[in-house]
């Protein structure tokens, strides 16, 4: 308290200044601890726990995380987005179909420049970039310009991304893809294939930016009170289109992460995919209300259900119970949310 | 005698066929606190809107400290110094004290990291430390939601936001109207320590013996005119009720 400035003329001796205690902030540790994303992480922990025990030959080995980690990298790189997005108060169901729009438009791109190589496969995946954003900008001017709701826009551009990817392939997959791509599949650095390497690159910048720079407090401003951010005099709508191409453009990565893994456009394997994404985001913490949010919660939000899928298969239970335990599983944690926030509200 | 810091002279402003505002003067001193009263339809809030730069006016002259001035955003008011707190208080409820009191107003690291965009978060939490202890407000923990905080508590980060950003004229739009006895006392108590950083409050309120116990000065609207001017020490609840209502003709003080 030394260095309290005490720039109020004389004359305000009625209180002395500093008459009240310096705040007695809650230690960060402590304040982690009570977060979403730590209780999230600890169920993680409790599942992986309980399948190694069942069965401590197959479940904790390097195959189960390789095979983990390369299931979701794909859905976390759509993941991160869609927290950005969510954590404004937004939405955004259409990430599935621009996957695949953004795969076909790689494919497409590769085949039209011809020949193999690192360069055409570079060419590929700006194209394929470069098609998500176009489809977030479109979301975006549609929800911030012309104020249709995200839900509503977003289903719209689902429909919408989906059939004109059809269109372009008369509704069958490409599958005549450079053999450069096979190269990358192929080839697995420290024993983890490129694609998680993306991803965990994608959920560290992602999660940064969040968290520690301006474009993430105004993305948390906006999606706590939109009002009182434009009110701060925060370009809400530009921030809103940034969002969504940011969304639209991260499923431009996922689209061509996928066609490097499959080395198909797999056009029918991504009608979940949104979904999927949100009930992870959301099993991280981030609130369905905006406000709230981390990349950190989301990763275990989507390793959650990867693992239970995982695990249940090497325990030799159908993995359909997955699906069945997920939905039991992200109805809770959105209740448990709900409790926390009305205690809040009333203390 | 100086200029008054804030002088607005013959407001005029219509909403179709209906005139809110016929030719209102209105004028505020530093280290005042000017309570605005009136009564519903009086056109308070439509004169404090276009006084914030939320609302341009049809006609008539602003002047801050002598110099004429028009405002096209809030955000042009805010540049002059001049801050509203809002009676809905415009808090983001999620984030904490010091991310609401630098909202739209981040400070950056310097150097590279700056330039990237990353928040230099102790600076601000200390600023706004400074800023809560300097004003003695009872906010204990400055990282919390600010929707786990009392009522009274989070006008009084509302108002200490407005006082970090304004140097000259903050606007309160009936800041005690959602509070308890006691946090409108305290409240009460941190208006009266804003005026006297030399800052010129304009105080909205219907609450009669609330606006004679800390205001300097009462000005009183009535079918979109300025129809009286009281020093509040020699005035009472009658006399200013009278004048909102018309009972009486106030003679400016």
């Amino acid at each position: 308290m030394s260095d309290v400035r005490t720039a109020a003329p004389a004359g305000t001796a009625s209180e002395p200044a500093g008459a009240v205690p310096p705040a007695a902030p809650r230690s960060p540790v402590r304040r982690f601890l009570s977060s979403s994303p730590a209780y999230m992480g600890l169920v993680l922990l409790l599942l992986v726990a309980l399948f190694s025990a069942l069965r401590p030959d197959a479940f904790p080995t390097a195959a189960t995380g390789r095979n983990i980690s390369l299931d979701i990298s794909v859905l976390l790189v759509m993941a991160v987005g869609m927290t950005y997005v969510m954590v404004a108060g937004g939405f955004d169901l259409s990430i599935g179909s621009v996957l695949v729009f953004s795969g076909v438009v790689m494919a497409k791109t590769m085949i039209a420049i011809g020949g193999d190589g690192p360069l055409v496969v570079a060419a590929g995946i700006a194209a394929s970039v470069g098609a998500g954003v176009a489809w977030g900008l479109l979301n975006g001017v549609c929800i911030a310009v012309l104020k249709v709701p995200a839900l509503i826009t977003t289903l719209g551009t689902m429909g919408a991304a989906l059939g004109a990817a059809q269109l372009m392939t008369d509704g069958n997959d490409i599958t005549d893809v450079p053999s450069a791509l096979l190269t990358i599949t192929a080839s697995r650095p420290l024993g983890f294939s490129w694609l998680v390497y993306v991803a965990a690159a994608v959920a560290l910048v992602g999660g940064l930016v969040l968290a520690f720079t301006r474009f993430g407090r105004h993305t948390y401003l906006i999606g706590s009170n939109e009002e009182s951010a434009r009110r701060a005099g925060i370009d809400v709508d530009r921030h809103l289109i940034k969002l969504y191409a940011i969304s639209g453009g991260l499923a431009g990565v996922a689209g061509a992460l996928s066609l490097i893994r499959f080395a198909t456009t797999t056009i029918s394997g991504h009608a979940t995919d949104a979904l999927q994404v949100i009930t992870g985001v959301v099993l991280g913490g981030t609130s369905l209300y905006g406000g709230v949010g981390t990349v950190l919660g989301t990763v275990v939000g989507i390793f959650i259900p990867a693992v239970l899928q995982n695990g249940f298969v090497i325990t030799h239970v159908q993995p359909y119970w997955q699906q069945v335990v997920i939905g039991f599983v992200l109805i809770a944690a959105v209740y448990v949310d709900r409790l926390k926030r009305r205690r809040r509200e009333r203390s | 005698m100086s200029d008054p810091l804030l002088q607005a002279s013959g407001i005029y402003k219509s909403y179709g066929h209906v005139e809110v505002l016929k030719g209102v003067d209105f004028t505020v001193e530093r280290g005042e606190v000017t309570a605005l009263i009136g009564d519903n339809g009086a056109g308070k809030s439509t004169l404090v809107k276009i006084l914030s730069g939320a609302l341009r006016p049809d006609r008539g002259e602003i002047r801050v400290a002598g110099r004429p001035v028009s405002f096209d955003s809030p955000q042009d008011a805010h540049a002059l110094g001049i801050e509203t707190v809002y009676q809905d208080l415009a808090l983001a409820p999620e984030l904490g004290s010091a991310e609401n009191v630098f909202a739209g107003r981040e400070l950056l690291k310097p150097g590279l990291l700056g330039r990237l965009g990353v928040l230099d978060r102790k600076t601000m939490r200390r600023r706004t430390q400074q800023a809560f202890i300097e004003m003695s407000t009872d906010v204990k923990d400055i990282d919390a939601p600010v929707a786990a905080l009392s009522g009274g508590q989070r006008q009084s980060v509302a108002i200490c936001r407005s006082v970090m950003w304004a140097d000259k004229v903050i606007f309160m739009d009936e800041p005690t109207a959602a509070l308890g006895v006691r946090q409108t006392g305290r409240v009460l108590q941190l208006i009266r320590r804003v005026a006297d950083k030399g800052i010129a409050v304009v105080l909205i309120s219907h609450n009669m013996p609330e606006v004679l116990q800390v205001a300097d000065r009462v000005q009183v609207l009535r079918l979109g005119r300025r129809v009286a001017e009281f020093r509040a020490a020699d005035t009472t609840v009658e006399e200013l009720v009278g004048a909102m209502t018309g009972a009486l003709e106030g003679k400016a003080a």
